[in-house]
Parts: structure tokens; sequence; C-alpha cells
């Protein structure tokens, strides 16, 4: 169990060092970026805004199922026409769609990325328990938090994008019709579970990583410093409030 | 004057830096509660010898926090369970008679076990020595108060100047990372008038070494909490956003060679 000192040498030389000056081609300046851990990170903390920004969005939209059947549908039909008549229907939406794919690729690349090198740094795990001071719940089960929205991604869309899973054989799903398809699902009580728990797994995601983007983006003020665990309990709690009341109002008869 | 009984020690052994590593149990009998927790392991140490049995190697020098020399992860915290303080400053009052301590080295890709629980920290000199410095004319001393320096800014870079490099911050993290200790060396003279000459080449040289050697940070906030000179991680986000600055300046591509 050998800790032994090799470091990487992936980048070559640094800038002010007596090394000679690499022969390397220059990267481009945001490749460059990325290439370190720091850059790694200001990629997650942008890429998690952008998904802040959608899970925000879409919870506010879907308020409209207390609105009753019609909003719903209308406003699931709005979005297809979304810049319409500037841009061709459905266009702007595939424009946010693509920067929502694109972010959570580069979300899961540089996460992968980190956590490999986190591993490497610490070959030879503490053979003792650590007594931790500071990290708490939400920071240390970053990774499996993560996961469980991710898993989750690919149920919700199987369930109410392409509809094989809502339906589950029986019957032919419409996707246009949102409401109907919001009560099917959420009528059976381990899917509503299942859509509990996983909210719950990204208020406890957001709860740490909110916080996360201020230190990672290096937005350290302390005029607004006592403000940003606030505003990440505030945000994690306005999401995980909001669409955990969905399958709870279905489940109740409030809604369908 | 009182004393503590029959401390029960379990300690990292290992002979070497290749070698096979594991715990051994050992009783220290009586000790004094004034005594520091470095001096109870030069009685154990005397202990060992008198049995003609092998020491206990760990690092210490000045025994005051100043120098950061000492290590040792005691009971899963670095430097113990007092906030603040380096293992030397650490004593014996802070235990119970009968206690079990269990006491390992830093562990850390970048910090090679030496012997026991002695490790090796030159990762943080290559650190140090790829931007951790001002390339200053020599000559005389200037005049005192030549360079205006506002008091808070004044107090922010001595705060992070605090650092005395012994990776404490490291052996806390999760993620092995020597976030914190980066960031103290690059925030203690990019705030100061004297650090702005080399501000952005500085940042990006010592960000870059501590990627070849350490993990990176995740916010936990631990190095805070284990830093015996309590530095901010206010700090870590400075180094952030110079990084980033100096990502965006390009002054690398500035000279042709």
């Amino acid at each position: 169990m050998a800790q032994t000192l090799q470091p990487a040498q992936r980048r070559g030389p640094v800038t002010g060092t007596a090394t000679a000056t690499s022969k390397r081609r220059k990267k481009f300046f945001l490749l460059d970026l990325y290439g370190t851990a720091v850059g790694k990170k200001y990629v997650m903390a942008i890429t998690g805004i952008a998904m802040m920004g959608f899970v925000l969005a879409h919870m506010i939209g879907n308020l409209k199922m207390y609105l009753g059947e019609s909003d719903l549908n209308g406003y699931a039909e709005f979005l297809t026409r979304l810049g319409y008549p500037l841009a061709p229907e459905n266009a702007v939406l595939w424009i946010l769609r693509a920067g929502l794919i694109a972010s959570l690729a580069l979300h899961l690349h540089a996460a992968y990325s980190l956590t490999m090198m986190n591993r490497h740094a610490r070959a030879v795990k503490y053979q003792s328990a650590r007594d931790y001071q500071i990290a708490n719940f939400a920071s240390r089960t970053m990774r499996l938090t993560g996961l469980l929205v991710l898993t989750f991604l690919v149920w919700h869309l199987l369930d109410f994008t392409f509809g094989p899973t809502n339906t589950l054989g029986e019957g032919t799903f419409d996707r246009k019709d949102v409401y109907d398809n919001v009560v099917r699902s959420f009528e059976r009580v381990p899917v509503s579970a299942f859509y509990i728990l996983a909210n719950l797994a990204l208020g406890v995601h957001l709860y740490h990583g909110a916080w996360s983007i201020f230190q990672s983006l290096g937005w350290n003020n302390p005029r607004f410093n006592q403000w940003r665990r606030a505003f990440a309990t505030a945000f994690a709690a306005i999401v995980v409030v909001g669409n955990v009341s969905f399958p709870v109002a279905v489940l109740a008869g409030v809604v369908g | 004057m009182s004393h503590l009984s029959d401390i029960k020690l379990k300690i990292w052994r290992q002979a070497g830096p290749d070698q096979q590593g594991r715990f051994e149990t050992y009783l220290v009998p009586s000790i004094s509660d004034e005594a520091s927790f470095l001096e109870m392991l030069d009685v154990l140490n005397e202990q060992l010898i008198h049995e003609g049995r092998e020491p206990v190697v760990f690092d210490h020098d000045c025994r005051e926090g100043i120098c950061g020399t000492c290590s040792l992860m005691i009971d899963g915290q670095a430097h113990g369970p007092q906030r603040g303080t380096a293992t030397c400053q650490l004593h014996m009052r802070k235990f119970q008679s009968g206690a079990e301590i269990v006491i390992e080295p830093w562990r850390a890709s970048a910090f090679p076990i030496i012997k026991d629980l002695m490790v090796d920290r030159a990762a943080f000199d290559r650190i140090v020595e790829a931007g951790g410095f001002i390339t200053a004319e020599t000559g005389g001393a200037p005049d005192a108060n030549l360079i205006p320096i506002p008091k808070p800014v004044a107090d922010a870079a001595m705060d992070a100047a605090a650092c005395i490099g012994c990776g404490a911050c490291v052996a806390a993290c999760p993620n092995g990372a020597a976030n914190l200790f980066t960031a103290a060396k690059v925030a203690h003279l990019n705030l100061l008038p004297q650090g702005q000459a080399e501000r952005f080449k500085r940042v990006e040289a010592m960000v870059e070494t501590m990627d070849e050697y350490f993990g990176s940070c995740t916010n936990h906030g631990e190095c805070e909490a284990a830093c015996p000179k309590e530095i901010s991680i206010d700090v870590i986000a400075l180094m952030h956003q110079d990084y980033r600055k100096a990502k965006f300046q390009n002054r690398k591509s500035l000279s042709r060679t």
C-alpha cells in the first residue's frame, strides 16, 4: 500500500517556471481552461445554472395543472410555438432542448473526470473512520443524488415524452393530452413514490449545488456571502415543494 | 495538575514508502494532562526504546504552531479534535482516561508516506516554486509606507499568509484537493500591490501545478475546519476568479516565444 508521488505531467511545463518553453500547440483558451479542475468546476457551475433555470421554469409551467385541463394542454401547445411567428414552430423549443442536452452532457463529463481525478488523488484511503466537521449529507452524496436524478430523467422522458411507460401497453399515448397523461401516471402509487423520491434527491443536489456555484465561479463578496446558503435552501425548497405537490394532488384527487 | 491513565493508542506503522502498513496498539499507562499530544508520543517512544522496540516516526519541529511540520490524523480529524490549532498545540486534557486514540498519517497520493506517520509534502514546494513568490529587484530596503496599502487589504493578505503549509487541508479534504493551500498562497500575493505584476502568470502556474498532484474542490469546507490557521475558503473563490481572468487575458500568448 504505497502512496507514491507521480505527477501526471499532462499539461507540460507551466508558465513562470524555468523549464524550457513548451513546443505544444497552444489550445483554444476555453479548452485550455476546461483542461484543469478549476475550469471543469466552471463548466459544472454554468451548466448547473442552465439546468436550474430549466427545473424552475418546468415546475412553474406545470403549476398550470391546478387551473385545469385546457390550461395545462394549452401551455404545452404554447411551448411548441415559442417565438412563433418570428421563428418556425418548435424551432425555439429545440434550441432550448439542444442547450439543455449539451449542458447535461458537459455536466456529466466534468463530474466523471473530476471524480476520477479525486480517486487518483487519494489512491490509498484512510484506514480508520473519518470524523467530518463541515461536509454535510448533501455535499457528501452529490454523486448519488445526481445519478438518481439522471435515472429519474430517463423514466420521466419515457413517461411523458415518448409514452411507453405511461400506458404500459394498454391504450394509446397522446403526447398532446398532457393532463390525462399526468393523471394516468400519478394514479399509480409506486410511480408517484419514485417521482417524490427523485425530487427529494434533486432538492438535496440543489441544496449543495446552488451554494457551490458561488465558490466555483469565484463569486465571493462580503456583500452577499451571507445570502448564498439562504438562496440555495430557498431554491431547492421551492422546486421540491412545487414538484412534489403534483403527484400528491393527483393521489388526493385534487387534480384529475 | 492531574494525570490521565491507560491511554490506548492505535497507531499506523509502516516501515517504508513501498511497505505494507498496519495499525498497532500501544498503551500509555500514565500521562500528565498538561502534556502536549506530541509529548505523549515522546513518552511512548521512550517506552518503546526502553523495551528495545522501534520508536514511532512522526513529523514535528517548532512545537508552537508556527512551522507547519507536525501533521497526524487524530480520531479522523486532521490535527485532532481542537479547532484552529496544529497537533503540537493539542493537549492531553482534551482526552479522557482510558480513551482509545487512532493516529494515521495524512493520506494523499501527492503525500507519499516516508515512514510510519511521516509523509513527504514536497508537492507543496512544487506549487510554491511555480509562482508563490515576487520577482523583486533586490537592493536597499524600501522606505516604510512607500507603497500605500489599505488596512483591510493588508489584513486579508495577512490572513491568507498565515498558512504554514502543513497539509491539513489536503488531509481533511474528501477529494484530496489542495485548493485551500494554493489559494492561500495565491491570495496573499495577489491581494497586495507588490503581487500585481505577476498576478495572472502566478495563478495560472500555481493552479496548473496543483492539478498535476491533487484532487479537485467540491466545496465541502472540510479544509477550512481543519486549518490550524482557520483560513477561510473565501480565498478559494478568489483563486477561481483570478484563474478565469488569467485565461481570458491569455497573457501566455502575448509573447511570441
